[in-house]
């Protein structure tokens, strides 16, 4: 089936929730919400869902308005963040309550149910009840239960965010695939860029309820169409800085001048917002057509495999991955440098101008 | 100090214990016994008093009629609070708020002040004298906490467990009574017991609106005061018989009010 949201709104009192988001989502293929906490993430799935009726616009179902259509006729399976189960029955008839309400032969029930339990691992667990889980088994449960409907539409809020990593890299790895041969509309929600880019498929950068941009998630990282869409897809947070262009000119934020070369070179004279991501900022003095600032150590957090520096330029403040243990104190003075061939350059009003070629910043 | 608690606590015991062990003894005293002298066990203990109440229908008809309409009163207040919590533990409508507390407002009118209105109402449509009438006057004030109990423990169940059951396919009575009532079980206990204490010991409007075919046990033993003479033993018994299903009760929910404590509004 196909899912198509047609200028969907929805307000809730005076707060707007949702606002003009159209979305064409295709049978078998997966799709990720990515925005930050109170995006609009949930408030979008729950219209999908139709748990939530839009204020505005449609809800068209393989090319049938489905707007207003209660829940329960509608193909949909949803996992929550939190976990949730029916704690009065066993893991069992948890994950055959999809098949029993539609009344399938008991023969049909027991192997579905065996099926999915085995999928995820929890045939020890089936007489249990879910209280009696672990957390993960009990996410495990609720996917399983989602999983034997055969839904059309699968719905996942955020279904890992209260694992533990472990868990989380495994189901993560195993949810699209489980998933995958039902040839479902398969929405995933996420907070978490690194998460996005590890599913694949297609990402649609939330905003505050509004819908910055959808497209195959590789190119969406490489191209964001706006400066918020660029934000919403960079963990750490995007580093941005105001560049005056002037006759091949550019002024730092140090206020020394620099020639405009890599993709500024090329753009007419005007004043651009560039944004770089945490890993284009290198620590030291860049080689080649590199742009180099000194700047001042704010805080820095080492996490073992990598280091974050966070550094004061002028009036900016960024922050530089690297690889291992960097150790460096506040206060210190630090050369940044910058390659002009890998950045954003956005115009005023957010949209993107010129980006680095696809091939190159591979 | 443990020491000196398990004496405060046993003294404490026994000075609650005192007039039921009291109650239990006249019981089983003969009438001489207990209007010649205090004796601190029945001297000749019978249990004629307890023969006469189980053989004589104008005494045992007195418990029926109790336990009928207070069973059908339990029953009546859980199953119209239950649609009217989840209503409002679930939705947001204009005045809910206000509603909510009006409700509960209607508890804090003694019962006395009904009375009059009920007996009127009930002569009128000829409802006077029937377990029914006294189980609907007591859903005047048990619907209203039946009401406050249930909405507490819904609200502490997750709104997402409702939306998952519409979105397997459940309609709203399937979801309600298979999925919903098992997970508000104790509240559902936890209410039953407030119905039926309040039911069991409420005489006012039991008395009123009752006279002869459904007069209730606390009734009954209060006429039967001056009918002749003081017959201290038999009503002493009768006392004790009236303990005993609120003991019951209260021994079957004993954990459910504990839980009911904690998780509840009780």
């Amino acid at each position: 089936m196909s899912l198509v949201l047609e200028r969907v709104g929805r307000s809730v009192g005076a707060e707007r929730h949702i606002d003009d988001v159209s979305l064409t989502l295709e049978r078998g293929s997966l799709n990720v919400l990515l925005g930050p906490t109170l995006s609009g993430k949930t408030s979008l799935m729950r219209l999908m869902a139709g748990l939530d009726h839009p204020t505005e616009g449609r809800v068209i179902v393989d090319g049938t308005d489905v707007t207003g259509q209660h829940v329960r006729r509608r193909s949909v399976a949803m996992v929550y963040q939190q976990f949730i189960n029916y704690p009065s029955l066993t893991v069992f008839e948890n994950i055959a309550s999809p098949l029993r309400v539609s009344r399938r032969p008991r023969e049909e029930i027991e192997r579905k149910v065996r099926e999915a339990a085995a999928l995820l691992k929890l045939e020890p667990y089936l007489k249990r009840t879910p209280l009696e889980l672990s957390g993960g088994q009990q996410q495990r449960t609720a996917i399983a239960r989602a999983l034997v409907k055969g839904a059309d539409l699968v719905l996942l809020d955020e279904p890992l965010a209260n694992l533990d990593y472990k868990l989380r890299e495994e189901l993560r790895e195993e949810l699209p695939r489980i998933f995958a041969e039902s040839g479902a509309v398969f929405v995933y929600a996420t907070t978490e860029p690194m998460e996005a880019l590890l599913l694949g498929g297609n990402t649609a950068t939330l905003w505050q309820g509004r819908l910055a941009q959808f497209g195959p998630t590789p190119t969406v990282y490489r191209r964001p169409s706006t400066i918020t869409s660029a934000r919403v897809f960079s963990d750490p947070p995007l580093n941005t800085m105001r560049l005056h262009k002037r006759g091949g000119q550019v002024v730092l934020p140090t206020g020394e001048h620099a020639t405009a070369r890599g993709i500024l070179a090329g753009l007419p004279d005007e004043t651009y917002t560039v944004g770089f991501r945490a890993e284009q900022l290198r620590i030291g003095r860049g080689e080649g057509e590199a742009m180099t600032m000194t700047g001042t150590v704010a805080v820095s957090e080492i996490t073992g495999s990598e280091s974050f520096v966070h550094v004061d330029v002028g009036a900016e403040r960024w922050v530089a991955v690297c690889p291992g243990v960097l150790e460096v104190e506040p206060g210190e003075r630090i050369d940044v440098a910058i390659d002009p061939h890998r950045v954003f350059a956005f115009g005023h009003d957010g949209a993107l101008i010129a980006a680095p070629p696809l091939v190159m910043a591979a | 100090m443990p020491r000196s608690r398990t004496i405060v606590l046993t003294l404490y015991i026994l000075f609650l214990l005192l007039p039921i062990y009291w109650l239990v003894n006249m019981s089983f005293k003969t009438n001489t016994e207990i209007v010649t002298g205090m004796t601190l066990w029945p001297a000749e203990p019978t249990l004629e008093n307890y023969a006469r109440i189980f053989t004589d229908a104008s005494w045992y008809s007195g418990y029926i009629n109790s336990m009928q309409y207070v069973a059908l009163n339990t029953v009546l207040s859980i199953a119209l609070a239950l649609p009217a919590a989840y209503a409002f533990s679930r939705f947001r409508f204009v005045g809910d708020k206000h509603l909510f507390f009006w409700l509960l407002s209607n508890r804090m009118a003694p019962p006395a002040v009904f009375a009059l209105p009920f007996f009127n109402l009930y002569s009128a449509i000829g409802l006077f004298d029937t377990p029914l009438a006294v189980a609907l006057a007591h859903c005047l004030f048990n619907v209203p906490l039946a009401v406050w109990i249930l909405e507490g423990f819904m609200s502490g169940v997750p709104r997402e467990i409702d939306e998952t059951a519409y979105l397997d396919g459940y309609s709203f009575p399937r979801f309600f009574v298979r999925i919903f009532m098992p997970l508000i079980a104790s509240g559902i206990g936890v209410t039953a017991f407030f119905c039926f204490m309040f039911s069991w010991v409420e005489l006012l409007l039991a008395r009123t609106l009752t006279s002869v075919d459904a007069k209730p046990i606390a009734a009954t033993m209060t006429r039967t005061v001056s009918a002749s003479g003081m017959d201290w033993g038999l009503l002493a018994a009768a006392g004790v018989l009236t303990i005993v299903p609120g003991a019951l009760v209260i021994w079957f929910v004993r954990n459910y009010i504990a839980k009911g404590f904690a998780l509840g509004r009780v």
